[in-house]
């Protein structure tokens, strides 16, 4: 799998990142910065965790416009897998490739904690090592994940199944409390309609390692690196 | 007392700005400064002249307790600094510490208390910022921070907003610059009423052989200033954190500086990247008394003059002048000398990173500085010794703090119901849950957190590596006002205790003396104190001091804050998959207490929480014991005996096995040792150097630990969901759960009170 993550001023997570890609397809991902027009060629671009522009307008706004985002949606369009996490999903929604927006925790704070999604579908390229229902315990970091919109959409989105991960206990009930910040019908994670693009709050990249204490978030780049396997790469 | 008008005069009004000239220089104007009669009369003395104002406002700042340590330097002067493991030692922005494999530790922590108080989220957040540029300045990657807080009583109107604002300020710039927040520690009590305390520590990460220091070098080489423009903010920080407060602090809102931790983000990247290449002397980050110490501490290291153009100097705001620009602690801004050649290089760098880069001046060889202004106009010349070296210096008079009297300890009316008592300590502000404070913070960025918040030390892997550093920062002020050299002992001891209890070897020590008023020579006593008693513990535990800071004058309305010698710890371990947690890990672990018990009350939570008494000396600390068994506990650490660990502090024993129980969602059933003090004092006492430990191999250390000279006592099992302490008490965990987190969360959501 050749993958690229995008650095803009602010992101912080590129590294924790990029050893989570490197260990799953034993390929170095390349880091491409902000500022740059036109994509390496590669299979997955990853738009990674951190306060892009520190966050200012509103989250995601400002790196939404930069001169790469314009490559990311073009790539996109054509079928580039495209993964956001955390930053990176509120990039995604700014940037019109996923819909909805990601509003201030309805705590008002910051909340970094481990928390558990359950896998809503099983058989795209992000999730292929995981099986429905699943449960993963993985961290979040984040003041503005309280994912909205609309009920229409919102309806539209499971109807066509692209909740792909939805906040719940360690049992796999989807219940408010389960939620760090509030979400619409507890989302923590979406994919576009062709499930090419992927935006989550919580960061798999963080408990890849026993050492982070967990290592559930291993199968969604496992399923990546399935997905583009390196003999593939030639062609 | 009008200033002469000599080449140094000060700035006329120049045409392009409509400010008064500076008013001549008058008693009134020198106390302002915070200069007493005697130190400006040695001002004139050394200048051979009368400053002009803005020469005044240098000085000041300068001179101040903040940036001279005029008051705490002979005593610093006695802590150890020495070891094989220390690179650099205090005198540089950090310290140094060699960790192998070519790599150092690079650490300090630093005080933001007076601006914390008057504005918490800025006052806590410019904290955070402004020691990662300490440590990123010396060529550090910073990989973790720490803090360490002190707030008044709950009760107090303010204690609320302070907790608030302060947690949201550390998270809110330590997060977006991307360091994992990992430890730390909160205290409440009514002497922090007036006075908060927000102490910041950072740790980085640098090859040994690109430390980047201070020190000027080479006549002509330019002087650059890069990251964020100059403004009006925190004009006079440092005089306003070497005085006491009044009511009328609140005033003083404008001088604390506001930060934009983007703009750090930026900055630590550019710095490094630059330092990657072989493009600086030395540099400086502009932090307490900004473009002032930044400019005159590295001339004085190279021992060579300075001479800048203010007009060049990137200005955030019109109309400034030279007092304004050289007093502004504006933050996120860094100074540094430059090889000639490399400088286009340079501006590239700072250039991508969107970040203001300006060459602002010279080194030269006249040992001043030398400020100049619109039309060649030299707005000062001040000789750079008299800012440094001939600063003023006082031996204060001191008084010992007398020693308390004994408790009598079998007069005291314990209560008759002791998990009631256990419950109620688990749930006071002191030892209850800080998971509120640290779930703000992002302790996972970076991903190389292995040991989280709510341990006894915090533990990162180095990047890449199997090996890792501990971390902790501790300080028991009830302690040090109760007997300051037993306090000062007990706070670098239980730093090592905490690293030890992790499997990590303590390696070195940053300090932040917080006090009050030297000018009191019971004040200058605990201060005198609590650095006799740090001395005898960092030698005797080969932990020295490599970097620190000092904040004097945490008085309101001449009452002092208990004094707080906070110890930030650093450790090293080999592998980081051979620490150990306070987590039990499974039923059937044997619970073995190391350590000698004898049920010391004194100066206990319990006292002070259960039984209403605020007395009695602090527990001794047997230095000698102190080393022997934490050493044992990390031999068994590593050693593989041990699944889990914690040192006994705060709340004694039952405190203890209630967190690790807490920690591993795991029961326990114990008994408390045969012919011990009562069970309330063995339960709550406070005595020192103690561990508990969980571990399969119970013979085997008990063996080890008779072998070592180590008591050492078979408690009992892990196992069940209840902490049962056999014939005393048995608690369901998640009743012990409950109590623990239920106080700050409630409190400060308006609900709770005590």
């Amino acid at each position: 799998m050749r993958s690229a993550v995008i650095v803009f001023p602010g992101t912080n997570r590129e590294t924790d990142m990029v050893r989570a890609l490197a260990a799953a397809s034993g390929r170095q991902p390349s880091l491409v910065w902000h500022g740059e027009s036109s994509l390496p060629p590669v299979d997955l671009v990853v738009l990674p965790g951190g306060f892009s522009y520190g966050d200012y307008l509103r989250c995601g706004a400002m790196a939404a416009t930069s001169p790469i985002m314009r490559a990311v949606v073009a790539a996109a369009q054509k079928g580039t897998a495209v993964l956001g996490v955390c930053n990176g999903f509120q990039i995604l929604c700014e940037s019109g490739l996923l819909p909805g927006v990601l509003m201030r925790n309805a705590s008002l704070k910051f909340v970094c904690r481990d928390v558990h999604m359950r896998v809503e579908r099983a058989s795209t390229i992000f999730t292929s090592a995981c099986r429905e229902g699943d449960v993963l315990r993985v961290p979040v970091a984040h003041a503005e994940g309280n994912y909205f919109a609309d009920a229409e959409t919102l309806d539209r989105l499971e109807g066509e199944g692209q909740v792909a991960f939805r906040y719940c206990t360690p049992d796999g009930e989807v219940t408010p409390a389960a939620s760090p910040n509030g979400a619409a019908r507890n989302i923590a994670g979406i994919y576009d309609a062709k499930r090419r693009v992927l935006g989550l709050m919580p960061h798999p990249e963080d408990a890849t390692d026993p050492l982070h204490g967990g290592t559930d978030g291993v199968g969604l780049f496992k399923s990546l690196a399935a997905a583009f396997p390196a003999v593939l790469e030639v062609a | 007392m009008a200033p002469e008008r000599t080449a140094a005069g000060g700035p006329s009004t120049p045409a392009d700005h409509n400010r008064p000239p500076e008013p001549a220089i008058t008693p009134a104007i020198v106390a302002e400064h915070g200069l007493t009669t005697d130190e400006y009369d040695r001002l004139v003395r050394g200048l051979g002249r009368e400053p002009n104002l803005t020469e005044l406002g240098i000085v000041s700042v300068m001179w101040s307790e903040h940036c001279s340590y005029k008051s705490s330097k002979v005593w610093l002067k006695t802590l150890p600094t020495e070891g094989p493991q220390v690179i650099q030692g205090p005198g540089e922005n950090a310290g140094v510490v060699d960790i192998g494999d070519g790599q150092a530790a690079i650490f300090k922590i630093e005080s933001h208390n007076h601006p914390s108080y008057i504005e918490p989220y800025q006052g806590a957040a410019t904290g955070v910022g402004g020691i990662l540029r300490d440590v990123f300045t010396m060529g550090a990657r910073p990989i973790a921070n720490l803090n360490a807080l002190r707030f008044g009583d709950p009760k107090h109107p303010k204690t609320r907003h302070l907790v608030a604002g302060v947690v949201a300020g550390i998270g809110g710039y330590g997060n977006c610059v991307g360091i994992p927040t990992v430890g730390g520690e909160v205290n409440f009590h009514p002497a922090y009423n007036g006075n908060c305390l927000v102490n910041a520590m950072t740790i980085g990460l640098a090859p040994t052989d690109r430390i980047f220091y201070a020190r000027a070098a080479g006549v002509g080489n330019p002087v650059v200033y890069v990251g964020a423009r100059t403004g009006r903010d925190g004009i006079h920080g440092a005089t306003m954190a070497s005085a006491e407060f009044s009511e009328d602090s609140e005033a003083k809102r404008p001088t604390v500086q506001v930060g934009d931790p983007f703009k750090e983000k930026l900055l630590i990247e550019a710095c490094l990247e630059l330092m990657a290449e072989d493009a600086i002397i030395a540099i400086q980050d502009m932090g307490a008394a900004g473009l002032t110490s930044s400019s005159v501490e590295m001339a004085s290291k190279g021992g060579i003059g300075i001479e800048m153009d203010l007009t060049a100097v990137p200005l955030r705001e019109a109309g400034m002048v030279p007092y304004e620009i050289m007093l502004s602690e504006s933050q996120e801004r860094m100074l540094m000398v430059l090889r000639p050649e490399a400088e286009a290089k340079a501006r590239r760098i700072f250039e991508k990173w969107e970040l203001d880069f300006a060459v602002v001046g010279r080194l030269t060889d006249t040992g001043k500085l030398v400020l100049k202004w619109t039309d060649g106009q030299v707005a000062a010349a001040l000789p750079i010794p008299l800012l440094v070296d001939e600063a003023p210096m006082y031996e204060r008079p001191w008084e010992p703090t007398p020693a308390r009297p004994p408790l009598d300890a079998a007069a005291l009316a314990h209560p008759a119901n002791l998990g009631a008592t256990l419950l109620k300590l688990l749930g006071t502000p002191d030892l209850c849950s800080r998971r509120w404070v640290w779930e703000q913070y992002d302790h996972l960025v970076m991903g190389e957190t292995v040991i989280r918040p709510g341990g006894d030390a915090a533990l990162v892997r180095i990047p890449g590596q199997k090996k890792g550093i501990a971390a902790t920062t501790d300080c028991t002020p009830r302690y040090c006002f109760a007997d300051p050299v037993a306090g000062g002992m007990q706070a670098v001891a239980e730093s090592w205790r905490n690293l030890t209890a992790t499997g990590a070897t303590p390696l070195a020590v940053t300090n932040n003396m917080n006090f009050g008023n030297p000018q009191k020579p019971r004040i200058m006593g605990q201060f005198a104190g609590c650095i006799q008693g740090m001395s005898a513990a960092c030698r005797a535990l080969d932990y020295p001091v490599v970097s620190g800071n000092v904040s004097l004058y945490n008085e309101t309305e001449g009452s002092a804050i208990l004094p707080s010698p906070v110890i930030g710890g650093v450790g090293l371990i080999d592998d980081v998959a051979r620490a150990v947690t306070v987590a039990f890990k499974a039923p059937g672990e044997s619970i073995l207490l190391l350590g000698s018990t004898h049920g010391h009350l004194g100066q206990s939570i319990y006292l002070r929480d259960i039984l209403g008494r605020e007395d009695g000396p602090p527990p001794p600390v047997d230095l000698a014991a102190e080393r022997r068994t934490g050493d044992f506990v990390r031999r068994q650490i590593l050693g593989g005996n041990v699944l889990a660990c914690h040192d006994l502090s705060d709340g004694g024993l039952g405190i203890a096995l209630a967190e690790m129980a807490l920690a591993g969602d795991l029961g326990a059933t114990v008994a408390l040792p045969e012919g011990g003090p009562v069970p309330a004092s063995a339960l709550f006492g406070e005595d020192q150097g103690r561990y508990l430990i969980a571990t399969r191999a119970p013979e085997t250390v008990l063996a080890a630990a008779r072998e070592a000279g180590v008591p050492a006592a078979m408690l009992g099992m892990t196992g069940g969901d209840a902490l049962t302490v056999t014939g005393v008490f048995s608690i369901s965990v998640q009743d012990l759960r409950r109590a623990h987190e239920a106080w700050l969360p409630a409190y400060m959501d308006g609900k709770a009170t005590e």
